[in-house]
């Protein structure tokens, strides 16, 4: 299902360029067996099947300089190359509908620190709403001066801001405490990174008048699930953010196209999506979601209550579980840090299971409540070894061992999971979870 | 295909109303003048009416936000076998989400978090229920439905008596179990660890496995 978010432009691009005058596209006519241009299917089993050919190496002239490309617009809206369709998010397998579900971004296969707005994460609570921004209201009520309720044109019309925070899902490496998975796309892929644009809370909060009675905000969304959850003011106060795009474009429905709020560090279900309304009030509402679900049960049966930030964390991404085998020689440890206490200081980064540990380096620019790319040369010797990154913040918090952890909140926390993943690399040069 | 009709069902509810609330607030922003809109002079100022339509939250402990309206257990038990049922299970235990039982679970190995065993307030059963249940088609119940259904699923787990009657006034007074045992405010940082560089101790992991050979060592 998910697979056709790059199935269905590619099948478009094929079939545009197979009927385009003097664009003949002799691998795919012959793969296709002639006009069957507009199976999709068909189309990506023929690109499965493509391997280099001898013939477009050196000394010989690519295939590709000896023909037209294709032409603008293939499609109006750019699509990855056909030769990246295994990098699409994929779902978990824990639960039973995939409307109250999630899906995980492919970490082993991006670089830098932005994810592309296709691999976003996923997390809904009841399926994404296809929502008119024409007809969608944000609601500002409760302790307030003056209630106010605003379109999305007049939203933009307010001095906006433009901020690049990561979101994980409080959920996130929730598998680490009981049954470790084995890659890297379902033990870390609640997480994703993007610059979001939008108008800071307060603005709108001043704008409204809130009283200073009101110690929290409510934010509901306009989903099935009408999710909502009671926000500190001092955070909406702070940097709290509604914003309408991310990474330069509208927000993509799944991430509550046309307004979602942005809380940076706090867990991601509090980023309400689909914004429709903010409540100003004096106690937390005690919503579902803040006493029942995303509450963390410790030994001896007391759970912790509004545990907001997410803590630093940090995880190699290249090589890593689920990730391309490494061959030995030169390879470089790569991989992502972050903290909702601010920005990460260093990274340490371990090859053999964390009896030593080298300071990596951290790609510029290093931003608060911001993915940072780490990285570290390396050679591998061919032999199996045991990597692992460990994570160090502003705040001087050190991100913890596993066992660490457990020790402090047992096995029945399920969220917020923040230790040292460690990975096994195989004589093979395949990488595996050292803990599943 | 599941968008679609996800589509369908979403506009169906909150968002064919919009334009309804439009109708009944001709002229929108221009109907306020700048001063009444604050500083910035944007939007509109909404109706009474359209306030309450929308803030349907009634989660709060003190009950602050419930309509009027009751229901009974009995009357409950009706609502759910018709709309509930099929995926709560005729004693409330599943498949899907689990509401009853689970009491004394919560310090195990395997803790079951019900309404009976892990929510603390009641008025949260009928805020959730009322703006997201039944799943397929959320907000079609009505206040005496929530009300009377609520008081089911406390009865299921012996919370409330079979004659109880759920509103306004009686369910805020409803003693939940485990309310006294969430632990507020938060008190991390409460895992630490130091930054050791050399000589550190192994992480505990398990050992590595060398079944297989690798071709480029072998050759």
């Amino acid at each position: 299902m998910r697979d056709n978010v790059v199935r269905t432009p590619e099948s478009g691009r094929a079939a545009t360029d197979g009927g385009g005058p003097g664009l003949p596209r002799r691998r795919f006519m012959t793969a296709l067996g002639g006009g069957m241009l507009a199976a999709s299917a068909a189309a990506t089993a023929a690109n499965a099947q493509t391997k280099p050919a001898a013939s477009n190496l050196p000394p010989n002239t690519p295939q590709w300089m000896k023909e037209s490309g294709a032409p603008i617009l293939s499609p109006p809206y750019g699509v990855p190359s056909k030769f990246e369709k295994s990098v699409v998010r994929r779902p978990t397998d824990l639960t039973p509908t995939a409307l109250s579900s999630w899906s995980f971004t492919p970490l082993q296969d991006l670089h830098g620190m932005m994810t592309p707005n296709g691999l976003f994460f996923e997390r809904h609570h009841n399926g994404v709403p296809a929502i008119d921004p024409d007809q969608h209201r944000l609601m500002i009520h409760g302790m307030v001066e003056r209630p106010l309720l605003f379109t999305m044109d007049e939203l933009m019309r307010f001095p906006s801001v433009s901020r690049i925070h990561f979101i994980e899902c409080s959920g996130n490496s929730l598998t680490e405490y009981t049954k470790p998975a084995n890659s890297v796309q379902t033990s870390h892929g609640l997480l994703s990174c993007a610059e979001w644009t939008g108008v800071p809370l307060a603005t709108l909060l001043d704008a409204a008048g809130v009283k200073p009675e009101a110690r929290w905000i409510l934010a509901e969304g306009a989903d099935a699930a009408a999710m909502d959850r009671s926000i500190p003011i001092q955070k909406a106060m702070d940097d709290a953010l509604v914003a309408y795009a991310q990474n330069g474009e509208a927000l993509r429905p799944e991430q509550g196209y046309p307004l979602r709020l942005v809380l940076p560090g706090y867990e991601g279900n509090m980023n309400i999506k689909w914004l429709r309304r903010l409540e100003a009030g004096p106690k937390p509402w005690m919503t579902r979601e803040e006493t029942s679900k995303y509450t963390d049960l410790m030994p001896g049966g007391q759970a912790r209550q509004f545990t907001f930030v997410m803590e630093a964390k940090s995880v190699i991404t290249h090589p890593a579980a689920g990730g391309k085998a490494i061959k030995p020689g030169t390879q470089e440890i790569s991989g992502v840090a972050w903290s909702g206490r601010g920005r990460i200081t260093r990274v340490d980064v371990s090859t053999d299971g964390g009896r030593s540990w080298t300071p990596a380096k951290l790609d510029e620019p290093v931003l608060s409540r911001c993915l940072t790319r780490f990285s570290l040369p390396w050679k591998w010797e061919g032999r199996p070894v045991a990597l692992a990154s460990r994570a160090i913040d502003e705040s001087g918090y050190v991100q913890p061992t596993r066992e660490q952890l457990i020790a402090v909140r047992g096995k029945n926390y399920v969220y917020h999971y923040n230790a040292i993943a460690v990975w096994n690399i195989g004589a093979n040069g395949e990488a595996s979870n050292a803990y599943a | 295909m599941h968008m679609r009709n996800i589509a369908a069902a979403a506009c169906g509810l909150a968002l064919c109303a919009a334009p309804v609330l439009a109708q009944k607030t001709p002229g929108t922003a221009s109907a306020n003048k700048s001063s009444e809109l604050g500083p910035y002079g944007l939007g509109m100022v909404p109706t009474q009416q359209q306030i309450a339509g929308w803030n349907i939250d009634a989660s709060r402990p003190d009950g602050s936000g419930l309509p009027p309206g009751s229901g009974s257990v009995s009357q409950g038990k009706q609502v759910y076998d018709q709309t509930c049922v099929a995926c709560h299970g005729a004693d409330g235990t599943g498949p899907m989400d689990r509401l009853v039982g689970g009491k004394g679970t919560l310090d195990s190995n395997k803790p079951v978090r019900t309404v009976g065993s892990y929510w603390p307030y009641a008025t949260t059963l009928w805020d959730y229920i009322h703006r997201a249940m039944p799943f397929n088609s959320p907000q079609s119940l009505s206040p005496d439905q929530v009300y009377a259904v609520t008081a089911y699923v406390l009865y299921l787990n012996h919370i409330v008596p079979q004659d109880a009657t759920m509103s306004r006034d009686t369910l805020p007074k409803v003693k939940m179990p485990n309310q006294g045992d969430f632990i507020r405010p938060d008190p991390r940082p409460d895992v630490h660890n130091i930054a050791c560089m050399s000589n550190c101790p192994p992480l505990a992991a398990k050992p590595v496995k060398t079944e297989k050979p690798n071709p480029s060592q072998v050759q």
